[in-house]
Order: C-alpha cells, then sequence, then structure tokens
C-alpha cells in the first residue's frame, strides 16, 4: 500500500517594520509587539526594514506577512492590503531614505531574483507624523489595536489553511 | 558638442541624488568653459551627537556614537573604545585585539559589498537601481546580498546584532561568542573571499573615466598591518603624526551651504580618506591574496582614479575575508571578555579606519568618567572639499558630454566616496545648473 502523500501546511512569519521612536512610523512593529504578546504560536520579528535584511528574515518561509506605516496620502489610521506576490506595492511605499532600500524595493528586488516568498501580503497602516522623538497619533494608535487583533487571530488563521510556526 | 557663446554659464544640477546616505544636494555652476561655483549642499539638520555625550558616563559612548550610522556603527564604537582606553591609560590587546578587528572585518564586509555591487555597480552597468540591474544581472545582486549577509553574521556572532551592536564596552566585550559560532563562520566567509575574487574579471571590465587627481591622501600606517584599529596618520605629501597630534594638524570649519563641517589640514587645504588613501599607503601591508587581487583587477601599488575607488573596495573586500579567516583560525576566546577600565582624569583620542575613512574621536573626561566634551570628525565631513574639488575638475574636463550624461557623471563621481551624509551632519539632490 502507498504510502500516503503528507501535505505541509504553509508556514507563516509576521514581520513588522519601523522605528518606534519615529511616532507612526512605528505602527508595524507595535502590531507585530502586540501579536507576539497576544498568541505564542506565530513566528515574528521586527526589523527596521533594509532590503538584505527583509530578504534574509523571509527566506525558507512561504507566507509572510509585513506591516509597515505608509504615508501614500490617505487619511491617517487607514489600513490598505496588498498581495505583493502577485503585483508591486503601488506608489508612495518606496522608502524615502536611500543607502537602505525599502520594503516596496525589497519585494521588486526579491521578484527579479526568485526570492519572494509564495504568499506575500503587506498591510500598510497611512501614518500622519514620523518626526523623531514624536509618539503615535491616535488615529494610527486605533488601527493597530484593530490589526493586531484581527492578526492575532490564531483560529481564523488555521481555518484560512495558514498553519502558524514559530520562527 | 554645439560652440558655446562667451559669457554663457551652464547650471548641472541633479534634484535627488540617489544610492548615498543621508539629506543633501550638489549645485555645479559652469561660466566660460570654467566651473564657477560647485556645492555640495548638506541640508540635513545636525545632529548634536557631541552636545548629548556631555555628562554621560565614559562606558555609554561605545553605545550612544554607534547610533550614529547604521551602517559603520562599528567604526563609532572603535574609535570610541580606543579614545576612553587612551584616557584611562590601558590598552586593549591580545585575544580581544584580534576579536575586534575580526568584527570590524565583518563592517567593512558588509559596507563595502553594499557599495561595490548595489550602490556602485548600477552606475557603471547604466542602471538606475540595484533593483533594475537585478533582473538583468541577477548573479551580482544575489552576490551582493550574501557578501553583506556574511559580513552581518561576524556582526551578530561578535557584536549580538548586526545594526548596531550592542556587545562592544570600553576594554572589550561584554560577552565572548562561543567557538562554535566562530567555527560556523569559516566556510561562510571562505565563500565571500572567493565569491570577491571571482568577481574581479567583471569589475575591471567596467569602463572607468579617464581621471586622475594630486590628492593629498590621508590614512592611518601601521607598522604590521593593513590599518584598522590604530596607526599613524601619513599622507602622501609628507603628514606623518600621532593621532594624539591630530587638532594640531587638522581643522574644521563652518561653510554656509553644508550643515556639515569641513576638515582641512591646516598646512595644505582639502585631503582625502578613505578605501583609495588607505590602499595607496599600505599596499605593502595587505595580505598576498588581497595583492593578488589587486593585480587581477589592473591595480599596483597606488591609485588615484577616485572612479576605480570601486576596485579597490572589491580589493580590501577579499582582504577583510582573508583577515577574518586568519583570525578565526587562530581564536582564542578562553579568557575574559574585557580588561578592566578605571577611568580617571584625562583626554583620550581615537582613529580607526572606518570603511569609508578615518573616524577621528576625542574625549576630555573628568576623574568619576563623565564626559567634559566630546569631538567627533566623521570620514565624510573630511572628504567634503575634495568631493567639491572633484566635481569641479570633472565637470572642467567632460563639459562636451551633453547635460544629461554629463548629470549622471557627476553623481557617479560623488557616490565614488560612498559619502555617508547622515554621518557627517547628515538625500543628496545634485544640481548642474545651466542658465
Amino acid at each position: 500500500m502507498p504510502v500516503p502523500f503528507r501535505v505541509r501546511a504553509p508556514t507563516l512569519l509576521l514581520i513588522g517594520i519601523g522605528n518606534p521612536d519615529c511616532g507612526d512610523d512605528g505602527a508595524g512593529v507595535e502590531v507585530v509587539r502586540r501579536v507576539a504578546a497576544a498568541s505564542d504560536g506565530i513566528g515574528t520579528l521586527t526589523l527596521s526594514g533594509g532590503a538584505a535584511e527583509l530578504i534574509d528574515a523571509w527566506s525558507g518561509t512561504d507566507r509572510v506577512v509585513v506591516v509597515d506605516a505608509a504615508r501614500s496620502g490617505r487619511p491617517p489610521g487607514t489600513v490598505s492590503r496588498f498581495e505583493a506576490d502577485a503585483e508591486p506595492l503601488p506608489a508612495g511605499h518606496e522608502r524615502r531614505s536611500t543607502h537602505g532600500l525599502g520594503l516596496a524595493e525589497a519585494i521588486e528586488l526579491a521578484r527579479n531574483l526568485g526570492l519572494l516568498p509564495s504568499r506575500l501580503t503587506v498591510y500598510a497602516i497611512e501614518a500622519a507624523e514620523t518626526a523623531v522623538g514624536s509618539v503615535m497619533t491616535p488615529a494610527v494608535a486605533r488601527a493597530v489595536e484593530r490589526l493586531a487583533d484581527e492578526l492575532a487571530d490564531v483560529e481564523r488563521l488555521r481555518r484560512a489553511g495558514i498553519e502558524p510556526v514559530s520562527k | 558638442m554645439a560652440e558655446r557663446k562667451k559669457g554663457e554659464s551652464r547650471n548641472i544640477k541633479v534634484e535627488v541624488l540617489a544610492r548615498v546616505e543621508g539629506e543633501g544636494g550638489m549645485q555645479v555652476r559652469l561660466k566660460d568653459g570654467r566651473v564657477d561655483q560647485v556645492r555640495l549642499n548638506i541640508f540635513e539638520p545636525p545632529r548634536f551627537f557631541e552636545a548629548m555625550l556631555r555628562g554621560r558616563d565614559f562606558t555609554e559612548t561605545p553605545d550612544i556614537t554607534a547610533r550614529i550610522c547604521g551602517i559603520c556603527p562599528v567604526a563609532y564604537q572603535m574609535s570610541a573604545c580606543h579614545a576612553m582606553e587612551m584616557a584611562c591609560e590601558t590598552s586593549v590587546d591580545g585575544p580581544l585585539r584580534e576579536l575586534r578587528r575580526l568584527l570590524y572585518c565583518g563592517e567593512w564586509i558588509e559596507s563595502h559589498a553594499l557599495h561595490v555591487f548595489m550602490l556602485h555597480a548600477p552606475d557603471f552597468l547604466g542602471y538606475e537601481s540595484a533593483i533594475h540591474m537585478s533582473a538583468e544581472h541577477p548573479e551580482v545582486v544575489k552576490t551582493a546580498l550574501r557578501l553583506k549577509h556574511v559580513g552581518n553574521e561576524i556582526m551578530n556572532v561578535l557584536g549580538g546584532r548586526a545594526v548596531h551592536p550592542v556587545n562592544v564596552r570600553v576594554g572589550g566585550f561584554y560577552r565572548l561568542p562561543s567557538r562554535d559560532a566562530l567555527a560556523a563562520l569559516v566556510p561562510q566567509v571562505e565563500w565571500a573571499r572567493q565569491a570577491c575574487i571571482d568577481s574581479m574579471p567583471l569589475l575591471r571590465s567596467f569602463e572607468y573615466p579617464d581621471f586622475e587627481q594630486d590628492y593629498e591622501l590621508v590614512a592611518l600606517s601601521h607598522p604590521d598591518e593593513y590599518p584598522m584599529n590604530e596607526g599613524r596618520l601619513v599622507s602622501n605629501k609628507g603628514l606623518d603624526v600621532d593621532i594624539v597630534d591630530y587638532d594640531a594638524h587638522f581643522e574644521e570649519t563652518q561653510v554656509e551651504h553644508s550643515s556639515a563641517l569641513h576638515s582641512r589640514l591646516k598646512a595644505r587645504g582639502r585631503y582625502f580618506v578613505g578605501p583609495l588613501a588607505r590602499f595607496s599607503l599600505n599596499f605593502d601591508k595587505l595580505s598576498p591574496l588581497a595583492r593578488q587581487a589587486a593585480a587581477s583587477a589592473g591595480l599596483d601599488g597606488e591609485c588615484r582614479n577616485p572612479f576605480k575607488s570601486l576596485l579597490v573596495r572589491a580589493v580590501e573586500l577579499v582582504y577583510a575575508c582573508d583577515e577574518a579567516l586568519r583570525i578565526l583560525g587562530d581564536c582564542d576566546v578562553s579568557g575574559p571578555a574585557s580588561m578592566p577600565v578605571e577611568p580617571r582624569a584625562g583626554v583620550g583620542h581615537g582613529c580607526t579606519e572606518a570603511p569609508r575613512g578615518i573616524l577621528y574621536h576625542r574625549y576630555e573626561i573628568d576623574e568619576h568618567g563623565d564626559i567634559v566634551n566630546a569631538k567627533i570628525v566623521p570620514p565624510t565631513s573630511q572628504n567634503q572639499a575634495q568631493i567639491e574639488e572633484d566635481l569641479r575638475a570633472f565637470v572642467e574636463q567632460y563639459q562636451a558630454l551633453g547635460k544629461d550624461e554629463l548629470t549622471w557623471k557627476c553623481e557617479q563621481a560623488i557616490r565614488n566616496y560612498d559619502p555617508c551624509i547622515s554621518c557627517a551632519t547628515h538625500f543628496l539632490k545634485l544640481d548642474i545648473v545651466e542658465d
């Protein structure tokens, strides 16, 4: 009798990007910090957002969710969801910094190099204030809370066929 | 090119210079075939790190100053530690000195790999960025990412993390890495060394503009080793001084168009620090393998073409890997992680070779170890005047080029220096103004 082929559930890694010392820029990091505290089954990482470290971080993972702050002109606290494995992030998600490449650039670099996870979802939280030393604005703090609750719902992820595994 | 009328002036202007660190701009104005103004405008605000350090404990400097830069934090930590150890009349040697050098190799590998393959190579291969380059040259970018990863791994193992390491202290380290963790680095660094050697033919095939300048090259020089942490300050024009005499020979001046101070040699003015200077002044201290890599890149003992700094960085990549492997092959981690350093009132100087050139720190501390004053001179401040002079000479030599190409080449001329504007103060905009 043939040995049944066992299908491995895809693993999930949640990555938060940003600088908590720069007000709303820390939104992604705060979402991931909350998810990590609320559920111990989900692999989480927080990064400052350099392309090389991002590509390094998601190598070997099938299913990656990235949460980052954005300045795309939407009202502060707006959460946008993009399936980045299918298409590039829309304009307005490039990092203005230079020596390091940002998330949008990391995704396109990884796409060209064949290093993208099979599923990559990006949640972008629209920021209002990102100056050094500023605190998170109320609209963004509310968005962080809602998104963290949604992402920490392990059962919902399982129903969606995603097995959260620590990395 | 159409003949230009007398009195006509050209202004060459680039709004945003990419692939450099920090925020700044550049304007070049040509009149009657002569460049009459070049300005490297650094408008990122000053960062007041020196003022922030006053009153802090001397042991805090490696962690505070590491925050000045995400690309070369180790350089800040090393210059700070050496300065404080000098102030406290101690020195760190033996295995701890070797491990510091290994950590510095990690930073050189990480920083140079990023600049050679991701920031500078697109200029020569004709791409706007590494992302555009990655579609047609995926192997170059994959090599770069993996090299950077290897550098980061060295920093992880020794520094606790790759960006702003947390394991460095005045006197040594907080904790020494395990023998196993160090041994695991060996095959990775061996791969990196070979990858750099294998990249030399490609890098050599790039078209380098015919451009040389009569630079005063300034670097550290050490009797036994290619300089990283220690040495005398020397130049190809007769400078040969102890680092404690830095202030007697160098001065910083304010210029209106930059929030970074300009450094100059009191005797002769502008000078050039970084890989080109290190290489030219210390060629005989490179390992045989690194000298062989230099020969395969077509470099002999001296290089004064700033565009070829890419090749020199590649040679230094081979060297940093080779040196890391030497240290890894004979590494003693059985001893204490640090030497005791007791505070005493005094002044200490530290000057080490950051990937972009000499980084000078001077601190005065009181008998409790509290910092009375601090001075930090990063490599990009020191190179600002030379970058402006390179642009002046380059635009005069190549003014027959069309505006777009000239502008592109000028940006490239700035990137030759891998300027770190965040360090110097602090997006570089480049303007070549053409009326």
